[in-house]
Protein backbone atom coordinates (compact mmCIF):
# COMPACT_ATOMS: atom_id res chain seq x y z
CA UNK A 1 0.00 0.00 0.00
CA UNK A 2 2.44 2.84 0.95
CA UNK A 3 4.58 1.36 -2.21
CA UNK A 4 1.84 2.23 -4.20
CA UNK A 5 1.53 5.93 -2.99
CA UNK A 6 5.12 6.52 -3.31
CA UNK A 7 5.42 5.27 -6.76
CA UNK A 8 2.12 7.44 -7.39
CA UNK A 9 3.98 10.34 -6.09
CA UNK A 10 7.28 9.65 -8.01
CA UNK A 11 5.54 9.40 -11.15
CA UNK A 12 3.57 12.96 -10.62
CA UNK A 13 6.90 14.40 -9.58
CA UNK A 14 8.53 13.05 -12.37
CA UNK A 15 6.06 13.85 -15.28
CA UNK A 16 5.54 17.04 -13.49
CA UNK A 17 9.09 18.43 -13.24
CA UNK A 18 10.18 17.19 -16.24
CA UNK A 19 7.48 18.38 -18.57
CA UNK A 20 7.57 21.91 -16.88
CA UNK A 21 9.76 24.27 -18.96
CA UNK A 22 9.80 22.34 -21.89
CA UNK A 23 12.60 23.48 -24.65
CA UNK A 24 12.31 23.29 -28.06
CA UNK A 25 16.45 21.86 -28.24
CA UNK A 26 15.62 18.83 -25.57
CA UNK A 27 17.70 18.41 -22.54
CA UNK A 28 18.76 14.74 -21.80
CA UNK A 29 16.40 14.34 -19.40
CA UNK A 30 13.30 15.88 -21.91
CA UNK A 31 14.67 13.70 -24.69
CA UNK A 32 14.29 10.36 -22.72
CA UNK A 33 11.18 11.40 -21.07
CA UNK A 34 9.92 12.49 -24.68
CA UNK A 35 10.83 8.91 -25.97
CA UNK A 36 8.94 7.38 -24.16
CA UNK A 37 6.06 9.52 -24.39
CA UNK A 38 6.65 9.40 -27.85
CA UNK A 39 6.39 5.63 -27.77
CA UNK A 40 3.23 5.09 -26.06
CA UNK A 41 1.66 7.65 -28.20
CA UNK A 42 2.85 7.16 -31.61
CA UNK A 43 3.75 3.67 -31.31
CA UNK A 44 1.28 1.84 -29.27
CA UNK A 45 -1.68 4.11 -29.31
CA UNK A 46 -2.12 6.41 -32.96
CA UNK A 47 -0.40 3.22 -34.59
CA UNK A 48 -3.35 1.00 -33.83
CA UNK A 49 -6.56 3.08 -32.72
CA UNK A 50 -5.68 6.45 -35.52
CA UNK A 51 -5.27 9.98 -35.00
CA UNK A 52 -9.04 10.90 -34.04
CA UNK A 53 -10.32 8.10 -31.82
CA UNK A 54 -6.15 7.73 -30.32
CA UNK A 55 -6.80 11.13 -28.60
CA UNK A 56 -9.84 10.55 -27.12
CA UNK A 57 -8.43 7.58 -25.27
CA UNK A 58 -4.68 8.68 -24.98
CA UNK A 59 -4.82 9.95 -21.48
CA UNK A 60 -6.29 6.94 -20.00
CA UNK A 61 -4.20 4.55 -22.26
CA UNK A 62 -1.23 6.59 -21.31
CA UNK A 63 -2.23 6.34 -17.50
CA UNK A 64 -2.26 2.70 -17.70
CA UNK A 65 1.53 2.40 -19.42
CA UNK A 66 3.16 4.78 -16.65
CA UNK A 67 1.53 3.64 -13.94
CA UNK A 68 2.41 -0.37 -14.44
CA UNK A 69 5.62 0.44 -15.48
CA UNK A 70 6.12 2.37 -12.11
CA UNK A 71 4.62 -0.21 -10.01
CA UNK A 72 6.55 -3.14 -11.49
CA UNK A 73 9.81 -1.54 -11.50
CA UNK A 74 9.75 -1.19 -7.46
CA UNK A 75 10.05 -5.07 -8.25
CA UNK A 76 13.50 -4.84 -8.60
CA UNK A 77 14.77 -1.29 -6.66
CA UNK A 78 15.92 -2.30 -3.25
CA UNK A 79 14.74 -0.12 -1.11
CA UNK A 80 10.92 -1.67 -2.14
CA UNK A 81 12.07 -5.24 -3.69
CA UNK A 82 8.23 -5.76 -3.32
CA UNK A 83 6.10 -5.22 -7.21
CA UNK A 84 3.20 -3.27 -6.51
CA UNK A 85 1.18 -5.13 -9.15
CA UNK A 86 2.11 -8.44 -7.41
CA UNK A 87 -1.20 -8.41 -5.77
CA UNK A 88 -4.29 -8.83 -6.91
CA UNK A 89 -5.65 -5.51 -6.01
CA UNK A 90 -3.97 -3.12 -8.55
CA UNK A 91 -4.31 -5.29 -11.53
CA UNK A 92 -7.72 -6.32 -11.04
CA UNK A 93 -8.38 -2.66 -10.92
CA UNK A 94 -6.68 -1.97 -14.21
CA UNK A 95 -7.95 -4.79 -16.11
CA UNK A 96 -11.95 -4.08 -15.04
CA UNK A 97 -11.52 -0.36 -15.91
CA UNK A 98 -9.96 -1.76 -19.52
CA UNK A 99 -13.14 -3.61 -19.75
CA UNK A 100 -15.20 -1.53 -19.15
CA UNK A 101 -13.44 1.39 -21.32
CA UNK A 102 -13.95 -1.24 -23.91
CA UNK A 103 -17.32 -2.18 -23.76
CA UNK A 104 -18.09 1.80 -23.45
CA UNK A 105 -16.34 2.43 -26.64
CA UNK A 106 -18.22 -0.32 -28.61
CA UNK A 107 -21.65 0.34 -27.07
CA UNK A 108 -20.77 4.55 -27.81
CA UNK A 109 -19.98 3.96 -31.26
CA UNK A 110 -21.67 1.21 -32.72
CA UNK A 111 -25.16 1.66 -30.32
CA UNK A 112 -26.87 -1.86 -29.47
CA UNK A 113 -25.23 -3.53 -32.82
CA UNK A 114 -22.43 -3.43 -31.10
CA UNK A 115 -23.13 -6.44 -28.82
CA UNK A 116 -24.55 -7.57 -32.32
CA UNK A 117 -21.09 -7.44 -34.06
CA UNK A 118 -19.30 -8.71 -30.95
CA UNK A 119 -21.90 -11.88 -30.43
CA UNK A 120 -22.97 -12.78 -33.78
CA UNK A 121 -20.09 -13.92 -36.48
CA UNK A 122 -21.23 -12.73 -40.03
CA UNK A 123 -21.31 -15.12 -42.60
CA UNK A 124 -21.88 -17.91 -40.71
CA UNK A 125 -25.14 -20.20 -41.21
CA UNK A 126 -27.39 -19.48 -38.76
CA UNK A 127 -27.96 -22.83 -36.83
CA UNK A 128 -24.03 -22.56 -35.69
CA UNK A 129 -24.69 -19.46 -33.74
CA UNK A 130 -25.97 -22.13 -30.91
CA UNK A 131 -22.57 -22.96 -30.82
CA UNK A 132 -20.25 -19.82 -31.08
CA UNK A 133 -22.11 -16.99 -29.55
CA UNK A 134 -21.66 -19.03 -26.11
CA UNK A 135 -18.30 -19.33 -27.58
CA UNK A 136 -18.01 -15.18 -28.25
CA UNK A 137 -19.78 -14.36 -24.89
CA UNK A 138 -17.04 -15.78 -23.10
CA UNK A 139 -14.12 -15.16 -24.92
CA UNK A 140 -15.12 -11.64 -25.67
CA UNK A 141 -16.65 -10.24 -22.32
CA UNK A 142 -15.16 -13.25 -19.45
CA UNK A 143 -11.44 -14.28 -20.73
CA UNK A 144 -10.37 -10.63 -22.36
CA UNK A 145 -10.89 -8.85 -18.72
CA UNK A 146 -9.75 -12.01 -17.18
CA UNK A 147 -6.01 -13.22 -18.58
CA UNK A 148 -5.53 -9.61 -18.74
CA UNK A 149 -5.40 -9.40 -15.25
CA UNK A 150 -3.77 -12.58 -14.59
CA UNK A 151 -1.00 -11.86 -17.37
CA UNK A 152 -0.11 -8.82 -15.46
CA UNK A 153 -0.71 -10.21 -11.84
CA UNK A 154 1.01 -13.79 -12.50
CA UNK A 155 4.02 -12.54 -14.21
CA UNK A 156 5.27 -10.31 -11.48
CA UNK A 157 4.26 -12.62 -8.98
CA UNK A 158 6.64 -15.47 -10.73
CA UNK A 159 8.70 -12.86 -11.02
CA UNK A 160 8.95 -12.00 -7.25
CA UNK A 161 9.30 -15.68 -6.59
CA UNK A 162 11.80 -16.72 -8.74
CA UNK A 163 14.15 -13.54 -6.99
CA UNK A 164 13.05 -14.88 -3.25
CA UNK A 165 13.96 -18.38 -4.32
CA UNK A 166 17.52 -17.59 -5.64
CA UNK A 167 18.63 -14.72 -3.06
CA UNK A 168 17.48 -17.15 -0.44
CA UNK A 169 19.20 -20.36 -1.82
CA UNK A 170 22.41 -17.87 -1.56
CA UNK A 171 21.84 -16.86 2.15
CA UNK A 172 21.46 -20.53 2.74
CA UNK A 173 24.34 -22.13 1.16
CA UNK A 174 26.86 -19.04 1.92
CA UNK A 175 25.73 -18.68 5.73
CA UNK A 176 24.42 -22.18 6.81
CA UNK A 177 26.08 -24.73 4.81
CA UNK A 178 29.20 -23.23 3.88
CA UNK A 179 30.04 -21.80 7.80
CA UNK A 180 29.25 -25.08 8.93
CA UNK A 181 32.53 -26.39 6.87
CA UNK A 182 30.75 -27.61 4.03
CA UNK A 183 31.50 -26.87 0.57
CA UNK A 184 28.58 -27.90 -1.27
CA UNK A 185 28.52 -24.34 0.16
CA UNK A 186 29.59 -22.61 -2.93
CA UNK A 187 26.79 -23.01 -4.66
CA UNK A 188 25.54 -19.90 -3.10
CA UNK A 189 27.86 -18.38 -5.82
CA UNK A 190 25.71 -19.75 -8.59
CA UNK A 191 22.71 -18.99 -7.16
CA UNK A 192 23.48 -15.36 -6.33
CA UNK A 193 24.18 -14.62 -10.20
CA UNK A 194 21.23 -16.40 -11.43
CA UNK A 195 19.52 -13.68 -8.77
CA UNK A 196 21.51 -10.91 -10.53
CA UNK A 197 20.71 -11.77 -13.76
CA UNK A 198 17.02 -12.95 -13.51
CA UNK A 199 16.65 -9.13 -11.49
CA UNK A 200 18.14 -7.17 -15.22
CA UNK A 201 15.78 -9.63 -16.22
CA UNK A 202 12.96 -8.65 -14.39
CA UNK A 203 13.24 -4.71 -15.02
CA UNK A 204 12.69 -6.30 -18.86
CA UNK A 205 9.48 -8.23 -18.00
CA UNK A 206 8.86 -5.00 -16.09
CA UNK A 207 8.54 -2.49 -19.21
CA UNK A 208 7.25 -5.61 -21.48
CA UNK A 209 4.47 -6.27 -19.14
CA UNK A 210 3.75 -2.37 -19.39
CA UNK A 211 3.54 -2.46 -22.99
CA UNK A 212 1.54 -5.79 -23.19
CA UNK A 213 -1.24 -3.98 -21.26
CA UNK A 214 -1.74 -1.41 -23.11
CA UNK A 215 -0.84 -2.55 -26.16
CA UNK A 216 -4.02 -5.06 -25.94
CA UNK A 217 -6.21 -2.83 -24.22
CA UNK A 218 -6.11 -0.68 -26.95
CA UNK A 219 -6.16 -3.51 -29.74
CA UNK A 220 -9.81 -4.54 -27.30
CA UNK A 221 -10.91 -0.88 -27.67
CA UNK A 222 -9.88 -0.93 -31.86
CA UNK A 223 -12.16 -3.98 -32.07
CA UNK A 224 -14.82 -2.85 -30.44
CA UNK A 225 -15.29 0.42 -32.22
CA UNK A 226 -15.01 -1.26 -35.46
CA UNK A 227 -18.16 -1.37 -37.42
CA UNK A 228 -17.69 -5.27 -38.98
CA UNK A 229 -15.09 -8.00 -38.11
CA UNK B 1 -1.98 -48.99 0.23
CA UNK B 2 0.68 -46.36 -1.15
CA UNK B 3 -0.25 -43.00 -0.27
CA UNK B 4 1.07 -40.42 -1.72
CA UNK B 5 0.87 -36.47 0.16
CA UNK B 6 1.60 -33.18 -2.02
CA UNK B 7 0.23 -30.79 -4.14
CA UNK B 8 -1.02 -31.06 -7.76
CA UNK B 9 -0.52 -27.27 -8.65
CA UNK B 10 3.54 -27.69 -9.86
CA UNK B 11 2.59 -30.65 -11.82
CA UNK B 12 -0.51 -28.46 -13.76
CA UNK B 13 1.59 -25.88 -14.14
CA UNK B 14 4.55 -28.12 -15.52
CA UNK B 15 2.39 -29.55 -17.76
CA UNK B 16 0.89 -25.90 -18.73
CA UNK B 17 4.38 -24.49 -19.48
CA UNK B 18 5.01 -27.51 -21.91
CA UNK B 19 2.02 -26.13 -24.25
CA UNK B 20 3.22 -22.20 -23.97
CA UNK B 21 6.58 -23.04 -24.13
CA UNK B 22 6.29 -24.79 -27.58
CA UNK B 23 3.97 -22.08 -28.24
CA UNK B 24 6.76 -19.20 -27.88
CA UNK B 25 8.92 -21.15 -30.06
CA UNK B 26 7.39 -21.59 -32.70
CA UNK B 27 6.51 -17.94 -32.29
CA UNK B 28 9.91 -16.72 -31.90
CA UNK B 29 11.32 -18.53 -34.38
CA UNK B 30 9.06 -17.69 -37.37
CA UNK B 31 9.69 -14.04 -36.33
CA UNK B 32 13.58 -14.59 -36.47
CA UNK B 33 12.86 -16.41 -40.00
CA UNK B 34 10.66 -13.59 -41.30
CA UNK B 35 13.46 -10.80 -39.81
CA UNK B 36 15.74 -12.92 -42.09
CA UNK B 37 13.37 -12.50 -45.21
CA UNK B 38 12.46 -8.74 -44.76
CA UNK B 39 14.79 -7.16 -42.67
CA UNK B 40 13.34 -3.45 -42.94
CA UNK B 41 10.10 -4.87 -41.28
CA UNK B 42 11.75 -5.87 -37.68
CA UNK B 43 10.21 -2.99 -35.94
CA UNK B 44 6.56 -4.24 -36.40
CA UNK B 45 7.46 -8.03 -36.31
CA UNK B 46 8.91 -7.54 -32.94
CA UNK B 47 5.79 -5.77 -31.91
CA UNK B 48 3.86 -8.72 -33.33
CA UNK B 49 5.89 -11.04 -31.73
CA UNK B 50 5.74 -9.43 -28.35
CA UNK B 51 2.16 -9.36 -28.51
CA UNK B 52 1.92 -13.28 -29.55
CA UNK B 53 4.30 -14.47 -26.71
CA UNK B 54 1.69 -12.54 -24.04
CA UNK B 55 -1.11 -14.14 -25.55
CA UNK B 56 0.51 -17.41 -25.73
CA UNK B 57 2.16 -17.20 -22.32
CA UNK B 58 -1.10 -16.27 -20.57
CA UNK B 59 -2.05 -20.15 -20.72
CA UNK B 60 0.83 -21.04 -18.77
CA UNK B 61 0.12 -18.14 -16.04
CA UNK B 62 -3.52 -19.22 -15.41
CA UNK B 63 -1.92 -21.94 -14.33
CA UNK B 64 0.09 -21.03 -11.76
CA UNK B 65 -2.86 -19.16 -10.71
CA UNK B 66 -4.49 -22.27 -10.05
CA UNK B 67 -2.41 -22.62 -7.16
CA UNK B 68 -3.88 -20.02 -5.26
CA UNK B 69 -7.64 -20.96 -5.84
CA UNK B 70 -8.58 -22.05 -2.49
CA UNK B 71 -9.89 -25.81 -2.72
CA UNK B 72 -11.85 -26.98 -0.08
CA UNK B 73 -9.58 -29.67 1.49
CA UNK B 74 -10.24 -32.79 1.35
CA UNK B 75 -11.26 -34.95 4.23
CA UNK B 76 -8.76 -36.70 6.55
CA UNK B 77 -8.63 -40.37 6.33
Amino acid sequence: MLIRIIVVIALVLLLWLGTRRMKIVPGRGQAALEFILNFVRKGIVIDTLGEKDGKRFMPILMTFFFLILGMNLTGTIPPFLMAGTAVPGLPLLLAVVAWVMMIYAGLRRNKWRYLKNALFLPGVPWPLYFLLTPIELISTFVLRPVTLFLRLLMNMVAGHMLLVLCFSATQFFLFTVLANGNLIGFLGIGTFAFGVVFTFFEIFVAALQAYVFTFLATIYIQMSLAEEH
Amino acid sequence: MLNIVGQLAPLAFGLAAIGSGIGVGIIVGKTIESVARQPELQGRLQSLMFLGIALTEALAFIAIAVAFIPFPAPAAG
